[in-house]
């Protein structure tokens, strides 16, 4: 491995951390990226090692996507670390955080530890993920935080369920903030949310659903920003999907409260009328929201409210969607449409190039403290090589992910991956 | 052959109109024409029911499964005789809730009952847009008899049937529906319908029960009974689930009654000649009072119960009519 060298040539070298967007080559040695730069190997090609001729696509930092369900261990049949890691290198992640509500739950170093030697094993994204704030997601006791923090766990979440008792959300904030964690909330009021299928509205009504309404959000967001004031601890909102949420969140940031928050691509690529007739692959968690507030996450995005996009990858078998809509689970696949739909955001005209990537990349590893993210010297080389403009449908069958639930399926999109660099080396190449 | 049979043929040789649909999955989608189409083939039926020998051959040799995964004993009674006294073989089948749970999905159930070659299937189902889903999966007609809160088409039918028989076109009549809106299927197949047909539909509830945007559904809101039923030709209550009567929806009985159970006094607020109707099961003394729903001048409800008969006969006879057997 040492003294490997491989150069990037003709590309063009796109770093959101840096504002770096220009016609360059890039050198990486030893897993790590060794020089860049407008500059670099002008003079002609190195002598030594590998070269790769970017042909003038663009070359970025690998996407860090900072909540995958990964199912493993536990629900197999679905996903596996194997599997997952195919669809996010197709999809350009080069690094999946996992939410911790696998089974066993990640409440415990022992599948902490599991989940890192699988990733071993699979060889291909780099796998992190988060311990739950309560034991197995009761919402009760907290875990050992501090000791699954030592292991690895780079947060802590209850994954799709809310920390619904203030009582237990004002101690997980008080105490990670003792490890300087973050915790990332599901915000959502149970009690409102109930059984609630899809958004409240008129859509629901005419359907016969039952709904969430879009206050659950916002209600949980509010309360949890109090609890923030209070502890002085590091919160988090995932997927925020509408307007009163994120305008709670803009005003706590102009406040210099220490909150963050990330949304799906669902939550601005679609709205509730996906829905449809019964399409189960339409129902995720938040619910789809109406169009105004889809409109709301857009502008969320251009202004810096929301500091990250994240897959929500949740793979389900047929058997979880091939239901009633009220019966059948939450969640949708999204590792390998989620650099595409985001650039339709760029397309638009709504975000840059390099913000749009940023949410993609530099935003989440910069939250969770990871070291990825950016192209710089001694970073890691996770790196994609990418067509922002080359179109393709999205196809169910052709995903490389486990389950096939997405809710994109024909779906015409712009932007495709090449090639996926990990720690140097290259695990996907189109 | 039958005379309704006979009828129904002249008529078609008139005018050459058929039922535009596969399967009867609800009110919405259904023009005017369709739903005069299964009233005026209704009104044939309800004749033939009232004859001493009540059977005939329409549906010689077909094939009619009632699959109800909720209980029911009127609606699938009802569908029984119409399968029946069209000379249809109706076999009824109750899947309860438990072996669903043993590992049999809906779309196993139908795969297994489609391989047996049915002609219909009448479906009832808890949950919305079941019924929907397993239309999806089989080759036969299927008729929605209520899928969770979403719509009861027959049973809107019915309604309409009656209404129809009793103040002649539905057009320009008022017609106020009381009680828990948002959990009924009846409330939202009947809201369909009867603005399809042009008539003014209000809809009368405390606001807890009242479904959001039901405004955009082009009727009117009333929280008040007596407001909501003020000049009005038709009241239909609606039934009130007991397990929403102790306090997440309404506090109790006794003041669910007082403000929104229908009495002789409150009944004096609408039209003299208005008349009273029910899909039933009736809670006696929580949303009618018992003196109403016996009144044979102003209640429709027993009438209904016959309607529902002579209506599910036209929906399964519209449905198999110039169509081969299942062939999957």
């Amino acid at each position: 491995m040492s003294g490997e060298r491989t150069a990037y040539l003709n590309a063009r070298l796109l770093d959101p951390a840096s504002g770096l967007d220009a016609p360059g080559a890039l050198l990486v040695q030893d897993g790590q990226i060794a020089d860049l730069g407008p500059d670099l190997f002008k003079d002609g090609a190195p002598s030594v090692g590998q070269v790769v001729d970017c042909e003038g696509l663009c070359l970025a930092p690998g996407l860090v996507d900072m909540r995958v369900q990964l199912r493993e261990p536990g629900e197999e049949h679905k996903e596996t670390i194997h599997t997952a890691g195919a669809a996010a290198a197709a999809g350009g992640v080069t690094t999946m955080v996992s939410l911790p509500n696998t089974h066993p739950v990640i409440d415990d170093v022992s599948v902490v530890e599991f989940i890192a030697r699988r990733a071993q094993e699979a060889r291909s994204v780099n796998v992190r993920c988060y311990g739950s704030v309560t034991r197995g997601l009761r919402g009760e006791e907290l875990t050992e935080m501090g000791l699954l923090a030592e292991a690895g766990a780079v947060g802590f979440t209850d994954g799709t369920r809310a920390v619904g008792s203030s009582l237990v959300m004002r101690r997980a904030l008080s105490y990670a903030k003792g490890f300087g964690l973050m915790i990332i909330q599901h915000p959502e009021d149970p009690a409102l949310a109930g059984d609630g299928a899809m958004n409240e509205g008129e859509i629901a009504t005419r359907l016969g659903l039952s709904a969430i309404p879009a206050d659950a959000e916002v209600i949980m967001i509010e309360r949890d920003l109090r609890l923030v004031a209070l502890t002085g601890g590091r919160y988090h909102a995932a997927h925020v999907s509408t307007g009163a949420a994120i305008e709670a969140i803009r005003k706590a940031k102009d406040l210099g409260l220490n909150v963050t928050c990330d949304t799906a691509p669902h939550y601005f690529a679609l709205n509730e009328t996906a829905v449809g007739d019964y399409r189960t692959f339409a129902k995720v968690s938040p619910p789809l929201r109406s169009e105004d507030d889809r409109r709301t996450v857009v502008d969320g995005l251009a202004d810096g409210t929301i500091d990250a996009i994240a897959s929500d990858h949740a793979p389900h078998d047929q058997d979880s969607k091939r239901l009633p809509f009220e019966q059948a689970a939450f969640g949708a696949v999204g590792l390998e449409t989620l650099l595409p739909l985001t650039l339709e955001l760029v397309h638009n005209k709504h975000l840059s190039l390099l913000d749009a990537l940023g949410r993609l990349s530099t935003g989440p590893a910069k939250l969770l403290g990871l070291p990825g993210g950016t192209l710089k010297r001694g970073a890691p080389a996770d790196l994609i090589l990418f067509d922002p403009e080359k179109p393709w449908l999205i196809e169910e069958k052709k995903l490389r992910s486990k389950s096939k639930n997405s809710p994109y399926d024909t779906r015409p999109v712009q932007g495709q991956v090449a090639r996926t660099v990990v720690g140097g080396r290259t695990i996907f190449h189109a | 052959m039958s005379a309704a049979r006979k009828n129904s043929e002249k008529q078609e040789s008139e005018a050459v109109y058929r039922f535009p649909h596969k399967h009867l999955l609800g009110i919405e989608g259904l023009t005017r024409k369709a739903i005069e189409l299964i009233l005026d083939l209704s009104d044939s039926y309800v004749e033939q029911n009232r004859r001493h020998d009540k059977k005939s051959d329409v549906l010689r040799g077909r094939t009619i499964i009632n699959l109800f995964f909720e209980n029911s004993t009127r609606t699938r009674t009802s569908f029984e005789l119409a399968g029946k006294r069209l000379g249809g073989d109706v076999i009824n089948m109750s899947v309860s809730t438990s072996s669903i749970k043993k590992g049999e999905t809906l779309i196993d159930t139908s795969m297994t009952l489609n391989a047996m070659h049915p002609d219909v299937l009448c479906v009832r189902h808890p949950h919305s847009g079941a019924v929907k889903l397993l239309s999806e999966k089989v080759n036969c007609a299927v008729i929605n008899g209520g899928d969770g809160t979403h719509e009861h088409p027959t049973q809107a039918l019915l309604d309409a049937q009656t209404i129809r028989r009793h103040k002649g076109p539905i057009e320009g009549l008022t017609v106020a529906i009381c009680g828990d809106i948002l959990h009924s299927r009846v409330a939202r197949s009947n809201i369909l319908l009867l603005s399809t047909m042009g008539a003014r539909v209000r809809i009368v509830a405390p606001p807890t029960l009242m479904p959001t945007a039901i405004d955009r559904f082009g009727v009117e809101v009333f929280n008040n009974l007596k407001d909501g039923i003020a000049d009005c030709d038709i009241v239909m209550m609606l039934r009130l689930q007991q397990e929403r009567m102790k306090g997440m929806f309404v506090p109790s009985i006794r003041e669910y009654f007082h403000f929104f159970g229908l009495t002789r006094e409150k009944l004096a607020f609408a039209k003299p000649d208005a008349l009273v109707m029910h899909p039933g099961p009736m809670n006696r003394g929580v949303e009618i009072d018992s003196e109403i729903a016996d009144d044979i001048d102003r209640s429709l409800i027993r009438e209904q119960v016959e309607m529902g008969v002579a209506v599910r006969m036209a929906c399964l006879d519209l449905l198999t009519r110039d169509r081969p057997g299942n062939e999957p």
